[in-house]
């Protein structure tokens, strides 16, 4: 393994054991393992589970932890991989947001790097969009249409980019992490042998060897890490909606569009027979600049009409915890929280909810947090940029009410 | 119909408290448990197979300890486990991780059904799902809400998407996977735990699913972590208390202020 337990200077204090974010490091006896050591009984022992995240290495009083990088040998030619590449998603013809969010990273990534912006749009009949993607940043954009490129489809999809990656050998690949692109990027990764980093929160690249810094949370938003892909290329990330800003969109911009065609014919095994809009959600959750959520305190499915008019007055989306989505008071797709959605809008209010970790962890990058509970000690209050302690039925009508004047 | 369901043992991630002086990690006494997200890809499984007949393997990769997730999975009604564990699968990333689950399941043989949750909740990658049925050259659906129809060699099934659903027919072997609006899970029965406490537990080292060596652990990893650090806390809010009328108009000053709203 390439981390290692130094026996002569492990204590057995178990610092190791609680830094581990993963639960991959025991106490065993020195007896057992077979190292005696003439003071200290145990001896630090790390399983198969530990993914090198290095959380233990500082830890350790005794710098008994020591973490050996192997040597690996690119499978490419680094240096022949060149400049920064964006994944512009579109459903029905319109572009993903998020991809004009990332043509703005992109383009501060690629003017520190000193290289060419370009995206890529995969779709049928999209050409026409292509002028939006250079007016918000683009140097380049690369179109490929095919009846096949219409909706999301694993298997053409893979198969365009590869061929596109293959061809232009970007540095550095960059999607949306929606259900399109988080799917579509670790296919694609694990077929064109390449490092993906999901959720980034914040990229950043070394000028001079084009290494991308790609810093995201884990855990449950507990840790954050910073991870590299060294010897592979092209670097691949994807990004949550709203976690970067576009630039204006400048119409005077020039850039280049390039129509590609793929060289074969597109296969696929499965098929869209057809969207089915959710009725439900008036504004997408992700896409929301601001949400309003109900939680346990809402009492009934009826009393969600409050959080709708607050959404409206305010002009967001529709979320709610889980408790009050296992009560069958509102669908599955607002649901905020570990097992619902992750959501970072600009404004979060928590209506009635209290803010039990589950939930914290789908919303807590939110921009500001405001919570409105009764109970003072509601663990959402911890988290809130500002709070109202009272009965939200009061409390959430004179919002409404103020708002609207 | 053969079923492989893939589950990870995580730390259950919501008992994980922050240290607020030193701003590290605190996870003494948190429980391991299944990935929240694979316990509905179990169910789900369990149901296949209640419909159609056939088998339900519990596959994982991970250390010997996590033998006892695949005994939960038996106790809920899978007919068998295989953990594959091995020292040199220490380091894997999601790419790593996919290779060898897709190692373990070509062993498994005439697989028809992978199903997977959605993500697992210490990484929240959702990577390793459609990185393992790209190894294994099948179709994969993320984020299926509902299985409306599945026989013998093929399925039709709904895909949560930002808005809506996608209704998708996919015909067999494929890869799903499952978000937690797909069902319910079981409780394991009497049975069940009685199954699971004889079941023996296959254990596969990379040389039983004959791995490449340099595709697995930390050499089969294109990615490296260079550092981990903790989160920036959020500062200490501002709560109003008293009359709500009141409350309402010194947070709305407070936002107009800010220039929020």
């Amino acid at each position: 393994m390439p981390i290692k337990i130094i026996s002569d200077k492990c204590s057995g204090c178990t610092k190791c054991v609680q830094a581990c974010p993963f639960d991959v490091i025991e106490m065993k006896s020195r007896e057992e393992t077979g190292q005696p050591h003439p003071r200290f009984k145990k001896i630090a022992f790390i399983n198969e589970g530990c993914n090198l995240c290095g959380a233990c290495e500082p830890e350790c009083p005794f710098d008994a932890i020591e973490i050996t990088k192997e040597e690996k040998k690119p499978r490419v030619a680094l240096d022949e991989y060149k400049n920064i590449w964006v994944f512009a998603e579109q459903k029905n013809g319109e572009i993903e947001e998020v991809g004009l969010e990332l043509l703005g990273k992109g383009r501060q990534l690629a003017d520190k790097r000193g290289c060419s912006l370009a995206a890529v749009l995969l779709g049928d009949g999209v050409k026409g969009k292509a002028g939006e993607l250079i007016s918000h940043g683009a140097d380049t954009v690369y179109v490929m249409e095919d009846g096949m490129l219409k909706d999301f489809l694993d298997e053409p999809y893979t198969a365009a980019m590869q061929y596109l990656i293959e061809k232009y050998k970007p540095e550095t690949v960059l999607m949306g992490a929606t259900t399109i692109g988080r799917a579509f990027a670790s296919r694609l990764a694990a077929r064109i042998v390449t490092g993906l980093t999901a959720d980034c929160t914040e990229l950043d690249v070394d000028s001079s060897s084009g290494l991308l810094h790609q810093t995201r949370p884990a855990f449950g938003g507990n840790i954050m890490a910073t991870i590299f892909t060294e010897h592979h290329r092209p670097q691949m990330a994807t990004v949550r909606h709203k976690v970067f800003k576009p630039i204006p969109s400048d119409g005077s911009r020039k850039g280049e569009i390039v129509e590609e065609k793929y060289p074969g014919k597109f296969t696929s095994l499965s098929r869209v027979v057809e969207f089915i809009k959710d009725e439900t959600q008036q504004v997408n959750l992700a896409d929301a600049d601001i949400i309003v959520s109900g939680g346990r305190g809402m009492g009934k499915p009826e009393n969600f009409n409050l959080i709708k008019d607050l959404a409206d007055a305010l002009g967001g989306a529709v979320g709610s915890s889980r408790a009050a989505v296992d009560a069958g008071w509102i669908p599955y797709s607002h649901q905020v929280g570990q097992t619902g959605r992750t959501v970072a809008p600009k404004i979060y209010v928590a209506v009635g909810i209290s803010g039990a970790i589950q939930h914290q962890v789908g919303m807590n990058s939110s921009d500001t947090i405001i919570a409105i509970n009764k109970d003072e000690n509601a663990p959402i209050f911890d988290i809130a940029s500002y709070g109202i302690v009272g009965d939200l039925f009061e409390v959430v009508p004179q919002l409404i009410k103020q708002l609207k004047d | 119909m053969n079923i492989v369901v893939c589950i990870k043992q995580v730390p259950d991630t919501t008992e994980v408290k922050i240290n607020p002086e030193t701003n590290t990690l605190i996870r003494e006494g948190v429980e391991s448990i299944i990935n929240p997200f694979d316990t509905y890809a179990i169910e789900e499984g369990i149901r296949i197979k209640e419909k159609l007949n056939g088998e339900v393997t519990a596959l994982s990769m991970g250390p010997p300890q996590a033998e006892e997730s695949l005994r939960q999975a038996v106790a809920l009604g899978a007919d068998k486990g295989v953990l594959l564990t091995d020292r040199n699968f220490a380091g894997s990333d999601t790419w790593a991780t996919a290779y060898t689950l897709a190692r373990g399941i070509k062993k498994l043989k005439d697989v028809d059904l992978v199903i997977c949750g959605k993500q697992a909740i210490d990484g929240d990658t959702a990577q390793v799902g459609p990185g393992i049925a790209e190894f294994m050259g099948i179709p994969c659906i993320t984020y299926v809400r509902k299985i409306e129809e599945i026989d013998e060699n093929k399925m039709r099934v709904h895909r949560m998407m930002e808005g809506g659903y996608h209704i998708i027919d996919v015909p067999l072997p494929a890869l799903i996977t499952v978000v937690k609006e797909i069902n319910e899970p079981r409780m394991p029965s009497l049975r069940g735990k009685m199954n699971a406490r004889k079941a023996e537990i296959e254990k596969w080292t990379a040389a039983d699913i004959a791995c490449e060596v340099n595709n697995i652990g930390q050499m089969g990893s294109p990615t490296w972590v260079d550092k981990i650090f903790a989160p920036p806390r959020r500062e200490k809010g501002v709560i109003f208390k008293g009359e709500p009328a009141e409350s309402a108009g010194k947070l709305i000053e407070a936002l107009k202020e800010k220039k929020i709203v």
